[in-house]
């Protein structure tokens, strides 16, 4: 947990000197994560932090998603005389698109700030120093807890976005002319298969694995006072956002290959 | 270099015995970027004994402690905790050393998400699986009591005072009962009254569990009164090693304007 000391102020190496120490920081968390002893009762208290108490919040959004969906898609598909195709285009937007990177920046945005902040107060008032002198591995307990908590609460969290964003979906398609939840879902998910909901919400995995692995990094790594913490909150959300939206082209991409 | 592992193999063994020192540091040197705090400083210290580390800030006595328990890795030399050099070991393999190590930091550094109970609970749920849950609880209070804060075990660390917390700190630093104790300024941020108090219980908790002690401070009044040697750092050097008489006829200028002025800081203090 020594400080690394930059060699020059560099931009450019900085730039790369970021990415060597996220690698190192990723293999010792990985190195930790697999030997005993396990943290499970700290990862238990992480799955509530990560996964329920950013329940409502993903619900909320998802719901938000699902109306405005519902309302810009049924305008343009009227003007293109494919109103019948609503139901489809509102399942297959939210279940390949809209949920997962909806829910990634959420929860980006939500844990990523709150374990960057929580960590780097930690690492500034030498908690994390004194938890490494009881002989515990802080990469175990606090690193690799948070990040697998984020993997498996993500692709949970967007299971649950995209079933809100589907009522409202449905609710607000309801309210603008009549039709069974039966027959919307029915309509909706004509055609789709394994390929199109499974890939999809477990490449949140992946996003989970991002936003961890970063705010954990930025709140361990922080330097200096109540500036340090700011900053470290700060840079985990934009980075975390950042490799979320960037990861997702990625990930996309290799769907579609290998899920055509 | 045969020879020289066969020598350097009797000196472990001898320390493991407990005939050499607990803690021997050689030749340490640290620098941040161009910044050289410690240039080959060495030092030792027994069982039952007490040693404290005296300098102005920014002298490098804090980042000592830290290398000792292995939180800071040195440039160069050699750290023996019971006759095993830790410099070069892994932080996996650095976890059993640790375990025989008390380090109270300088504020405190409970964990502010737990209670006080769960603070010094913290490394027995970690180190002693064989305790059942009534155990546990009993060692705290135990502890606490050690410390006079047995009342005060639901209570959050932003709760109490700074003297409480470094109590609590202590306690938290004894659960595993370990053989040296680091501590890195007891008495700093406190009022002269808290100071004594804290001064008073080191000096008990050391005699009680016969632990090798390190006291990095500033504060010669406490220095003297728990210490039995002495060191001063200047410039990443020890300037001079001995008992605190020793230290007050010192004939170095450094050395006297040490004193002098630490006598002044501690009698300004007292008039306020």
């Amino acid at each position: 947990m020594s400080p690394t000391v930059s060699s020059s102020k560099n931009p450019i190496n900085e730039f790369f000197e970021w990415f060597g120490d996220l690698g190192i920081f990723f293999w010792q968390v990985m190195r930790a994560a697999v030997t005993p002893p396990f943290e499970f009762r700290e990862l238990f208290r992480q799955l509530d932090e990560i996964g329920s108490k950013s329940l409502p919040l993903v619900a909320a959004a998802g719901a938000a998603i699902g109306v405005v969906l519902s309302l810009e898609t049924r305008h343009s598909l009227i003007r293109f005389g494919a109103k019948s195709m609503l139901p489809t285009a509102i399942v297959f937007s939210v279940v390949h698109e809209m949920g997962p990177i909806v829910t990634g920046l959420i929860v980006s945005g939500r844990v990523g700030a709150g374990i960057g902040a929580e960590l780097a107060s930690m690492k500034v008032t030498e908690q994390i120093d004194a938890i490494e002198a009881s002989a515990v591995n802080p990469y175990r307990l606090l690193a690799a807890t948070r990040i697998l908590a984020c993997i498996l609460m993500l692709p949970l969290l967007t299971l649950t976005a995209d079933f809100c964003a589907l009522m409202m979906g449905w609710v607000s398609q309801a309210l603008a002319e009549p039709i069974s939840l039966y027959k919307f879902i029915n309509d909706g998910f004509r055609g789709a298969n394994f390929n199109d909901l499974l890939p999809p919400t477990l490449k949140t995995a992946m996003f989970g694995l991002i936003i961890g692995l970063i705010a954990c990094f930025q709140g361990m790594r922080t330097r200096g006072g109540a500036g340090g913490v700011g900053r470290a909150a700060m840079n985990s959300v934009v980075l975390s956002s950042l490799f979320v939206i960037l990861g997702n082209v990625v990930l996309v991409k290799l769907i579609i290959i290998f899920f055509p | 270099m045969v020879t020289t592992d066969r020598i350097a193999t009797k000196q472990e063994k001898a320390e493991d015995d407990g005939n050499g020192p607990v803690v021997a540091v050689e030749d340490l040197h640290k620098s941040f970027g161009s910044q050289k705090v410690l240039n080959g400083i060495g030092l030792t210290v027994s069982r039952s004994e007490t040693l404290a580390v005296l300098g102005r800030s920014g002298t490098g006595k804090s980042v000592l402690l830290k290398l000792i328990i292995g939180l800071q890795k040195p440039d160069s030399g050699s750290i023996r905790i019971h006759g095993r050099d830790i410099a070069g070991l892994a932080l996996d393999q650095i976890g059993e050393i640790r375990k025989k190590i008390g380090f109270l930091f300088q504020r405190g550094a409970l964990y502010d998400s737990l209670t006080v109970g769960q603070n010094v609970a913290f490394p027995l749920q970690h180190h002693t699986k064989e305790m059942s849950r009534s155990e546990r609880a009993g060692r705290v209070r135990e502890l606490l009591a050690e410390v006079g804060m047995e009342g005060d075990t639901e209570k959050m660390p932003s709760d109490i005072s700074g003297g409480m917390q470094k109590r609590v700190g202590l306690a938290r630093a004894l659960a595993l009962e370990p053989d040296i104790l680091l501590l890195d300024e007891p008495t700093a941020g406190l009022d002269p009254i808290s100071a004594g108090e804290i001064d008073d219980l080191v000096l008990r908790l050391e005699e009680e569990h016969h632990m090798a002690s390190i006291v990095v401070t500033h504060d010669l009044h406490s220095a003297k009164a728990i210490a039995d040697r002495l060191i001063l750092l200047h410039e990443g050097n020890v300037v001079i090693e001995g008992t605190f008489e020793e230290l007050q006829k010192s004939d170095d200028e450094f050395v006297k304007a040490f004193v002098r002025q630490s006598w002044e800081d501690i009698c300004r203090e007292r008039r306020v």
